[in-house]
């Protein structure tokens, strides 16, 4: 069985992004860039089935620009086959993602597809859900744990009750959650060996991809800010305050 | 004019806290029509009742299948497409719970559509404010095309509405092929007689400071004393202190408590994009240099094994 990953490079997630004064976006510019964190999961949990005997090929995908090889090289460094780049200069949005992950999956014939729960830039949520839609095909979201037997597999989702545990026929689209597992280290040989490893660039038009009907995003604002605390003095104080807002 | 619905949830009966937040941001968008839609096996007239009572639906309909007995995202949603292309509807909102998240993007997909995830402002029919970056930017969109909205409501960004005059009912059945390949196994959910995280007037959270699971136990102690209901950071989570269902913050619950009270939890922006509309946020920490200060509106710092246990005697 072959598994595709998704690979979105994303600000890393220790910057705190600011918004341009203008209103046009947030500033990119010298920031640094990562692996989105639920996709470096993703990645790991590919691995892992494959280390089990349960797959055999992991092949990580970025649709983005071509800088997002980097995202992909971290990707092959941590073990991966090899790498696909939809190159895009625009930013596609989740159902244009879940067209050509579509796409490639008729094109590679996997059998799995694990992406991240969410894009921590757009914090959109959606790709995963949209993929199973247009493919048909089972989703399991939010997953803590996957077991994969046969022809299905067994997966814990981290839902709001608690943990709903569902079985999903194969090809199935799974969205790693952050305690799915711990990604391990890339080691300095393992960056080494993925210089060598195999990375396709297609475009859109390649796949035949049309880009969807979007979110137009007409402007770009920071939040509200809180108004600026104290700090009090004692217990005594802190329980007189609360109680003088009535939050007692 | 716009003509609403709104995938309702429901759990044994009792009609989700979410949807009459739902309903709030579905009433600010000139609607004509509000229409809440509940699928369960079985058991559904008390909640159909609640949702009915909520000032501004118009109509609930109910979908009673067996194969809605545990609702999964996979079998709702051709059931949530076929009801919003026969009734024509703009819109097809849920909200921004783990199920409504599933769920609607699916939907949208399958209408060919894109999806509004977090709704937090309406400013017209086909234009939102959401949150973005974990809440450190909001943007402003439009949705292109002329087809459905469909949308996740922030629920933290809507109290829910009251009680109004009472919508119709009417049961319905939907001729739909289902889809076998997925299926209900089971379901984990911790037992508390404590308030709901998500729509409790007071919250208390427990980071990694608080050391352990064991330990826990102080903030279980405090919050009940204040009626509260208690959270968690991701570090206390992982750490296995307390389960996932109780984990605040971008990729936990987001939550809009009146009180909000972080004990032992440094306020990384994580954590803060769960709490940012919370009303009062409390901090305790031993650190005074804890990024939580700088977002809290009063902060006492100190060792929290000794401030807990004063304050519970206080109040
Ligand atoms: C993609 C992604 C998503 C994430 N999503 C979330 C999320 O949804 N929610 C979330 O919370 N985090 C999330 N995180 C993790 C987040 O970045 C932080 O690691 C986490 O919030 C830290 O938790 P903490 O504050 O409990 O632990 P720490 O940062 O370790 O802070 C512990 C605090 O306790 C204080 N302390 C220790 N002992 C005492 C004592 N005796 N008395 C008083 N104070 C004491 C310390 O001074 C310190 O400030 C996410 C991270 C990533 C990468
Ligand atoms: N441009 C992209 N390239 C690769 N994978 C993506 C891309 N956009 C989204 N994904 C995948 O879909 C998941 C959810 O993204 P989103 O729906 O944008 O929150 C991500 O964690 C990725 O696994």
């Amino acid at each position: 069985m072959k598994i595709l990953v998704g690979v979105k490079r994303v600000v890393d997630y220790n910057v705190r992004v600011q918004v341009k004064p203008d209103g046009s976006g947030v500033a990119l510019d010298g920031v640094k860039m990562s692996v989105n964190p639920f996709d470096e999961i993703a990645v790991e949990e590919a691995l892992r089935l494959r280390e089990a005997g349960k797959a055999t090929e992991v092949v990580v995908v970025s649709i983005g620009p071509v800088a997002a090889q980097e995202q992909l090289r971290t990707a092959l460094a941590m073990g991966a086959d090899r790498a696909i780049l939809v190159e895009s200069a625009e930013a596609c949005q989740s159902l244009t993602v879940a067209r050509v992950f579509a796409k490639l999956v008729e094109k590679e014939q996997a059998g799995l597809v694990i992406l991240g729960k969410q894009a921590i830039d757009d914090d959109a949520g959606q790709t995963p859900q949209m993929l199973a839609a247009l493919l048909g095909c089972a989703q399991a979201s939010y997953a803590s744990k996957v077991e994969v037997n046969d022809n299905s597999m067994r997966v814990t989702q981290e839902v709001d009750a608690g943990l709903q545990t569902i079985d999903v026929d194969l090809p199935a689209v799974i969205s790693a959650d952050l305690r799915l597992n711990e990604p391990r280290y890339v080691k300095l040989p393992d960056i080494m060996k993925a210089k060598k490893k195999p990375m396709d660039t297609l475009s859109l038009a390649d796949l035949g991809v049309e880009p969807a009907a979007a979110l137009k995003v007409v402007k770009t604002e920071a939040p509200a800010a809180r108004g600026g605390g104290r700090k009090v003095a004692s217990a005594e104080e802190l329980v007189k305050e609360l109680k003088n807002k009535g939050l007692l | 004019m716009s003509k609403v619905l709104i995938i309702g949830e429901q759990t044994g009966g009792v009609l989700g806290q979410a949807v009459g937040r739902v309903v709030a941001c579905a009433k600010e968008l000139n609607a004509s029509e509000v229409v809440v839609a509940l699928f369960g096996a079985g058991d559904l007239a008390s909640a159909a009742d609640a949702a009915a009572a909520l000032d501004g639906v118009t109509r609930v309909v109910t979908v009673d299948n067996p194969a809605n007995d545990h609702p999964l995202a996979a079998l709702v949603a051709p059931q949530v497409v076929a009801l919003a292309q026969q009734g024509g509807y703009s819109h097809v909102l849920g909200s921004n719970s783990s199920f409504g998240k599933d769920t609607l993007p699916r939907v949208a997909a399958l209408l060919g559509v894109p999806q509004v995830t977090d709704i937090m402002l309406v400013l017209g029919e086909r234009s939102f404010k959401r949150p973005t970056y974990a809440g450190n930017a909001i943007v402003t969109v439009e949705v292109a095309g002329d087809g459905v909205v469909c949308g996740t409501v922030r629920s933290a960004s809507y109290p829910a509405v009251g009680n109004g005059d009472k919508a119709p009912v009417e049961a319905v059945s939907l001729d739909v092929a289902l889809p076998s390949h997925t299926r209900y196994i089971s379901q984990e959910t911790s037992k508390s007689d404590r308030p709901d995280l998500q729509s409790a007037p007071k919250v208390v959270s427990g980071g990694r400071g608080v050391g352990s699971a064991e330990n826990f136990k102080i903030i279980f102690s405090f919050a009940d004393k204040i009626g509260a209901a208690v959270g968690a950071s991701r570090a206390a989570v992982d750490a296995g202190f307390v389960p996932n269902e109780m984990q605040v913050g971008q990729t936990g619950k987001i939550i809009a408590p009146g009180l909000y009270v972080a004990v032992g939890i440094s306020g990384a922006i994580q954590h803060l994009a769960g709490i940012k509309d919370a009303g009062t946020i409390v901090a305790i920490n031993k650190d005074e240099e804890a990024p939580i200060f700088e977002v809290a509106d009063l902060g006492l710092v100190g060792d929290l094994f000794q401030l807990l246990p004063e304050l519970e005697k206080l109040v």
